[in-house]
């Protein structure tokens, strides 16, 4: 029966093979071939496993035989690109303070690089991350196998393959110019594929539960899966300039374009860079603090208010724009609705810990996921005090921007994946424990610190550079030339490189010991000591 | 409701008033759904979900 991948997988290879021999350029020749390797290497990898992908299904005496292998290639993915995603972050931020190093060279000019950082750090790091913790997550709380043998692997290296062509297609200067959506329409179209076999292997996990509650962390995995299929679809209908040309043109124009690429953007952030990671957090949390969730009750006043409101933010990234007023405002009114679902989930999150705080001095891991909740209240609460229209008149298109999502990015996303990767690594390698939880600690103090400067270096550039635009003479002419105002931020674009470089270093901190951890090393040292219990009181509810 | 005007008022005359209704509506059924007394030992239970497997 396994055999059947063959069918599409030979299709994919021919298909690939077709588009390389009819491509109109040289871009879509090279993926062409990569969509061809991909079919035939699939096919030798279910020879040499003879059939067998996945593992074997037989029952394990006294448990279910969980699929953990798709995970511990997400936990090789996740790392891998982690790391990739921050250091070009790290090329671009040095770019900005010192433009000599664009190297005079079309594929390494910020321009390429900057779409190569967002979509290597949003989609291949946190898109990892997410796949591998909802597999994990899916399985242990409906105590079911992962749905289909195959399909998994499907989804991993499908959204790898992806990837890929994103990735080299931004460097070669292919690109929609869509902001977080660059990848042409073939590649759309690839990962549409990919995605709905992930909702089915998602779906199909939930149907064969024994659990009969659907926990609350699937919920928020599969409002993300499912916002970000409709996302997807929508916001990328664009026409080929031929079917085997890399050159589209999107269906929308105009104002319509903006709001539809801008209600994508902002789900973007609601849905992959939130839900999602909010499903981490209902599962990670509870499990390393080693207590249930705060309220069950508000998790499920979170989710359903969350998603409800979320949905219609997206306007106020058109403020003082074509767009018509009432929906600027409508969408500045549903941002600052948000705030109460974010803080209540931000409180549900934090309070798990009440009772069991002292945990936090002798668990690195906990204080990453705790910093992480931390980091998701405050860019919470910044994101809609700059959707009020005076406040983004003076925010929009500065620095300020960029530090405010890289305090949700580093500080929410990448410090919540960071508490799940070293919470997985031992379980998912077998491993007694993790290689190092000092290292652990270390990499919390150099992302925390990387952290602090980037973001306050671009609180102060973009107000700076905000004001210096609306400076006005007593003539009633500008008092600062464009080129005033750039010079004026280099020193706060340094500061944020050394932010960068920071964060950069506590990535591969964690690589070295997820490397260790995968091969069963514990490092010899000064372990954390446990506090005496203290008397244990009822948890309130 | 109005009923004049072009068809771009029509249509954001209806978002901007049974929008507040459709919202208001899954809103309170949220709450009564999740605060319902009856369901106290059944949230109980599944925040304990978690703990049931490694």
């Amino acid at each position: 029966m396994t055999f059947l991948v063959f069918l599409p997988l030979g299709l994919i290879s021919l298909l690939g093979l077709s588009l390389a021999a009819g491509a109109d350029d040289a871009v879509m020749y090279g993926h062409g071939l990569l969509m061809a390797a991909f079919g035939f290497l699939g096919v030798f990898w279910v020879i040499s496993r003879d059939g067998d992908i996945g593992g074997p299904a037989k029952a394990v005496p006294g448990g279910v035989n969980y699929n953990d292998a798709v995970i511990r290639a997400g936990l090789i993915a996740s790392t891998f690109w982690g790391v990739v995603g921050f250091s070009v972050g790290l090329v671009i931020a040095l770019q900005l303070a010192f433009p000599v190093l664009n190297l005079d060279l079309p594929w390494t000019s910020f321009g390429r690089l900057r779409p190569l950082h967002t979509s290597a750090v949003i989609f291949a790091f946190g898109g990892n991350v997410l796949m591998m913790t909802s597999f994990h997550v899916v399985q242990r709380t409906c105590q079911a196998r992962l749905a289909g043998g195959w399909a998994p692997w499907f989804v991993f290296w499908g959204y790898q393959l992806f990837l890929l062509m994103a990735a080299s297609g931004y460097v070669l200067g292919v690109t929609q110019s869509k902001e977080y959506a660059e990848p042409e329409w073939y590649a759309d179209l690839w990962l549409t594929v990919v995605w709905v076999v992930y909702l089915l292997v998602f779906l199909g996990t939930l149907w064969r539960r024994k659990e009969p509650h659907i926990y609350v962390a699937n919920w928020f995995y599969l409002a993300f899966i499912v916002t970000i299929a409709m996302l997807h679809i929508i916001n990328n209908l664009a026409m080929p300039v031929t079917l085997t040309s890399t050159k589209s043109y999107v269906l929308f124009a105009g104002v319509q374009d903006a709001l539809t690429q801008w209600w994508y953007g902002h789900n973007a952030v609601g849905f992959f860079l939130t839900a999602g990671f909010l499903g981490i957090m209902y599962y990670y949390v509870p499990k390393q603090a080693e207590r249930p969730i705060y309220s069950y009750r508000l998790s499920i006043v979170h989710f359903w208010s969350l998603i409800f409101i979320y949905i219609w933010a997206g306007p106020h990234h058109l403020h003082y724009t074509a767009l018509p007023d009432w929906a600027q405002t409508l969408g500045m009114t549903f941002s600052i609705m948000l705030w109460m679902p974010s803080w209540g989930g931000m409180i549900n999150g934090l309070m798990t810990l009440s009772g069991a705080w002292d945990k936090l001095r002798t668990d690195p891991i906990l204080r990453l996921l705790a910093i992480s909740i931390a980091f998701y209240g405050m860019s919470t609460f910044e994101g809609p005090l700059m959707s009020i229209k005076a406040v983004n008149g003076l925010s929009h298109y500065t620095d300020w921007t960029i530090g405010h999502v890289h305090s949700g990015a580093l500080g929410w996303v990448g410090m919540v994946s960071f508490g799940a990767i070293y919470f997985l690594a031992p379980r998912m390698f077998a491993s007694e424990k993790l290689y190092s939880l000092r290292l652990v600690s270390a990499h919390f103090w150099l992302a925390t610190v990387g952290i602090v400067l980037y973001a306050s270096a671009m609180w102060v550039s973009g107000i700076m550079q905000g004001l210096m635009w609306r400076a006005y003479d007593s003539l009633g002419f500008l008092e600062y030339s464009f080129a005033e105002t750039v010079e004026a931020m280099h020193p706060f674009y340094v500061i944020r490189a050394l932010g960068g470089l920071l964060y950069v270093i506590g990535g591969f901190v964690m690589a070295w010991n997820v490397y260790q951890t995968a091969k069963g090393r514990i490092r010899d040292e000064r372990p954390y000591e446990s506090t005496p219990a203290a008397p244990q009181t009822a948890p309130a509810e | 409701m109005q009923t004049t005007g072009t068809e771009f008022e029509q249509v954001a005359m209806f978002a901007q008033t049974w929008g507040l209704v459709y919202l208001t509506v899954m809103f309170a059924g949220v709450l009564i759904y999740a605060l319902r007394p009856g369901a106290r030992k059944k949230f109980q239970d599944a925040a304990q979900i978690p703990f049931k497997e490694d």
